[in-house]
């Protein structure tokens, strides 16, 4: 399973491939599969991404592809510290999952 | 777009320069070319019959050239020095401190961009071989 | 302080104009990421886990009130409301977006500050002492001449393309309170025979990987040859330095392949053709910026006489306050290490309050340490207890200088995309297990530093007990090393074995010191305890 990240160039947002276009959302994040490589030249060409990189992804437990590695599940997340700054503040479940 | 960007204005020196080791293995070539980790020391015996040295960037991020050129003008040579290939514009204002005098990169310089940058600096901090006045020199004058 | 003149402000104006027109390059696809890559690092931003990450330079360590309430407002006009102080004396924000960078530059170029060359492979600010100007045992302030080689390292022509960072480092005492050895270049302002002042360079110290010590390459060099004998330094290690490899591209392989003499050999011949090419600032430019860096107007009434009834102040005064050099004075150190907390993180309330302490109690200056904490480096004795109540009630009076409570972390997996396991978490927990154990005190000098890898921005290798996070699997682990020291005694912190797992590391941390309070002897600190009785009853006690 491969899933494909980046950021967004001008905020440094960091970015998930949907399967159409790119999204904050780590939960949207498509199995590119054999695609992955040229997706992601495809869109840092027509720059729609920065710094992009592919990763590997497992099901996770809704089924839905999700970062393999705990560093890229808490690029997801955000900081496990400070979970009032991550994408969904104050919930610890989310937090706990990741690792 | 510029392929030669020369900041001297004499002739431009067209003979193809050859490498260090070529170089000191001949007694006519009056054009030579340093790679990165080769010595330019090497050549100060014989600055006075160079007129072009070259001095190669493969890649941006290595900085051996800059120290090559400014060796070659601290022992005084007044040839050109041309820095050639992976040269970028926003680089080109350190070369120039440096004892560059001329810039021919892969990809060609947009003549605008390049005038910014050299211009972009008025005052120095460290003295090269550049003439310029560094700022503490004009704090004590 | 140092002050701009119109030249310095010049050049940071002009280097803001620049990364202006980088950023404005770069958005517009004139620039790739890989060109633009090296100029944003030039200017401390980083892309790191989550967003881009600003550095911003404390040179030496040192910032008026005033600065620090600019760092204040940035992190709440820029960021998301807090800064992060790093082992380098620097202050960090990690939510930045590219095309706010220029601006948040412009505002901190009003308050002479700059983010040049706070990354990439050029000569990185330049640390000291943050007891600089006010320890009784310094021969001179080493910030001057911190600040003449940060005007001389500021885009230096011939050194902005190295084959890797380097990292300076200028102390003027025998103690070492910034890590001297430890740094690509450490110099150490010394008195000769003759009562000269002159710099012993010690080059090729670093962490990371292969951490080294860095050996004395001169014991003495002339205050009219200080810049002169660095750019030699500089220069053998630019044609030199290792660039096939990344992790062998530091000066101390370089120094360590060739071995010192010869290094040394090959500096002493590059610094006497150097010196015909009159490149040293006259000492009347070292004149100049010494005067910067006066004695501001200590009370020379100042009373040493202190009420020490209520015990919560009277503990925050013995750990965390220093002799000063001046009678009536000390300086303190304000705790960036609540309990539980994330080490060398502060607020923009906690950032304005210690601008303001700054102002009223230590003539407008503070420092940053490279334990991540803040020093209000000249406090009147007697304004000690109004000082230590403000702070108290803004979580900024922790007594624990030091000790193992104030730990050293990187930002680890939570922030940095390097990173192999987190460290904070494993701070906190440390720190809250030993305040709730009552150890914390008991234990005494206990330096602990957590990295989340190898790189060592939280100087593990130099920590007393040094953490390591590591990679097993795709699960966090973390090495465990004991007998590291970054101070005069600089020495190197040895593995103890097998790693922990989260849980299993602060348990592990708790074993060693318990194995140190069973057998100190008399006033001894962790580490000289280690030394003594050697690594053995640690493993014992660890592994079983
Ligand atoms: C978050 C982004 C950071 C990145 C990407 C980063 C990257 C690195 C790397 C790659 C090294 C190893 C260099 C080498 O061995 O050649 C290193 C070393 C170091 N960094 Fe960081 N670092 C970061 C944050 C920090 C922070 C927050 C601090 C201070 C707390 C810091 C202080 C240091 C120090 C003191 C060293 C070791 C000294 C040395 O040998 O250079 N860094 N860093
Ligand atoms: S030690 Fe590693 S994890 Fe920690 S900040 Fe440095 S690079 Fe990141």
């Amino acid at each position: 399973m491969k899933i494909i990240t980046g950021n967004d160039l001008e905020s440094g947002a960091v970015t998930w491939w949907n399967g159409q276009g790119w999204s904050l959302r780590v939960e949207d994040a498509a199995d590119a599969g054999d695609s992955a490589e040229a997706i992601l030249a495809r869109e840092e060409a027509a720059r729609r991404v920065n710094a992009g990189y592919i990763i590997e992804g497992e099901p996770g437990s809704d089924g839905h592809p999700r970062p393999a590695h705990v560093k890229d599940r808490i690029r997801g997340l955000g900081p496990t510290v400070r979970l009032d700054l991550t994408l969904k503040p104050g919930d610890e479940i989310a937090a706990r999952e990741v690792i | 777009m510029v392929e030669l960007l020369r900041l001297r204005k004499d002739e431009t020196h067209s003979e193809a320069a050859v490498t260090v080791e070529a170089f000191l293995g001949r007694t006519n070539a009056g054009a030579v070319r340093i790679e990165p980790g080769e010595d330019g020391r090497e050549l100060i015996p014989h600055l006075d019959r160079i007129r072009l040295v070259e001095v190669n960037f493969p890649v941006f991020g290595d900085g051996r050239g800059y120290s090559a050129a400014r060796i070659l003008r601290e022992a005084g040579f007044t040839g050109e020095i041309r820095a050639v290939g992976d040269v970028l514009v926003d680089q080109i204002a350190y070369m120039r401190r440096c004892g560059f005098d001329a810039f021919a990169p892969d990809t060609p310089l947009n003549a605008d961009d390049a005038k910014n940058a050299l211009e972009r600096w008025g005052e120095v901090y460290q003295p090269t071989t550049d003439g310029r006045r560094p700022i503490w020199a004009q704090r004590h004058e | 302080m140092y002050q701009y003149d119109k030249f310095d402000q010049q050049m940071v104006d002009t280097r803001v104009a620049e990364f202006r027109d980088q950023v404005e390059r770069r958005l517009a696809g004139k620039l790739t990421e890989d060109q633009f890559k090296p100029l944003r690092l030039m200017n401390g931003l980083y892309l790191q886990l989550h967003a881009y990450m600003l550095r911003v330079a404390i040179p030496y360590g040192t910032l008026s009130g005033a600065q620090m309430h600019v760092l204040a407002d940035i992190a709440d006009k820029y960021d998301r409301g807090y800064g992060h102080f790093t082992t380098r004396q620097n202050i960090q924000y990690n939510w930045i977006k590219l095309a706010e960078a220029p601006d948040l530059l412009e505002d901190l170029a009003k308050a002479e500050m700059h983010a040049i060359q706070t990354s990439g492979n050029c000569i990185r600010n330049i640390s000291s002492d943050h007891f600089a100007g006010a320890a009784a045992d310094e021969v001179a302030d080493p910030r001057p001449y911190a600040e003449l080689l940060r005007q001389w390292s500021s885009f230096h022509p011939e050194f902005s393309y190295l084959p890797r960072k380097f990292k300076f480092a200028v102390i003027a005492s025998e103690e070492d309170r910034a890590a001297m050895r430890l740094h690509d270049i450490g110099i150490r302002i010394v008195k000769n025979d003759a009562g000269e002042l002159g710099a012993a360079f010690y080059v090729g110290g670093g962490m990371g990987r292969t951490p080294m010590i860095a050996p004395l390459v001169r014991d003495f060099v002339p205050l009219d040859q200080l810049v002169t004998y660095a750019e030699a330094c500089l220069r053998v290690y630019n044609r030199y330095g290792r660039r096939d490899n990344k992790y062998k591209a530091r000066i101390k392989i370089l120094v360590h392949e060739l071995g010192k003499e010869e290094y040394t050999r090959q500096v002493e011949e590059e610094f006497a053709l150097l010196l015909e090419q009159n490149i040293e600032p006259p000492i009347a430019e070292l004149e100049r910026i010494k005067m910067f860096f006066g004695d501001p107007a200590y009370d020379q009434d100042a009373s040493s006489e202190i009420d020490r009834s209520d015990p919560d102040f009277a503990l925050w005064v013995d750990t965390n306050t220093k002799a000063h050099k001046q009678p009536g004075y000390v300086s303190a150190v304000i705790s960036l290490k609540p309990v539980g907390g994330i080490p060398g993180d502060a607020t923009t309330a906690q950032m304005h309050l210690m601008g303001d302490l700054a102002a009223r109690y230590s003539f407008d200056e503070a420092r940053v340490t490279h334990t991540q904490n803040i020093v209000l480096p000249h406090v009147k004795i007697s304004d000690l207890h109004a000082l230590w109540t403000e702070l108290d009630a803004a979580g900024l009076g922790t007594a624990n200088l030091d000790q193992i409570g104030d730990i050293i972390a990187c930002p680890g997996l939570d922030y940095c995309s390097l990173a192999n396991a987190r460290s904070i978490p494993i701070a906190q927990q440390i720190s809250e297990r030993f305040a709730k154990n009552g150890k914390g005190d008991t234990l005494g000098e206990l330096k602990l530093k957590i990295s989340g890898c190898i790189n060592a921005c939280g100087h593990h290798h130099a920590g007393h007990i040094g953490i390591l996070g590591v990679d097993r699997k795709g699960v966090e682990n973390y090495q465990l090393s004991l007998g590291g020291s970054e101070a005069e005694d600089t020495s190197l912190a040895k593995i103890t074995g097998p790693g922990f797992d989260e849980a299993g590391i602060v348990d592990a941390v708790e074993t060693a010191a318990d194995v140190y309070l069973a057998a100190r002897e008399g006033e001894e600190r962790f580490i000289d305890t280690y030394r003594r009785i050697g690594m053995a009853p640690f493993k014992e006690a660890l592994y079983g």
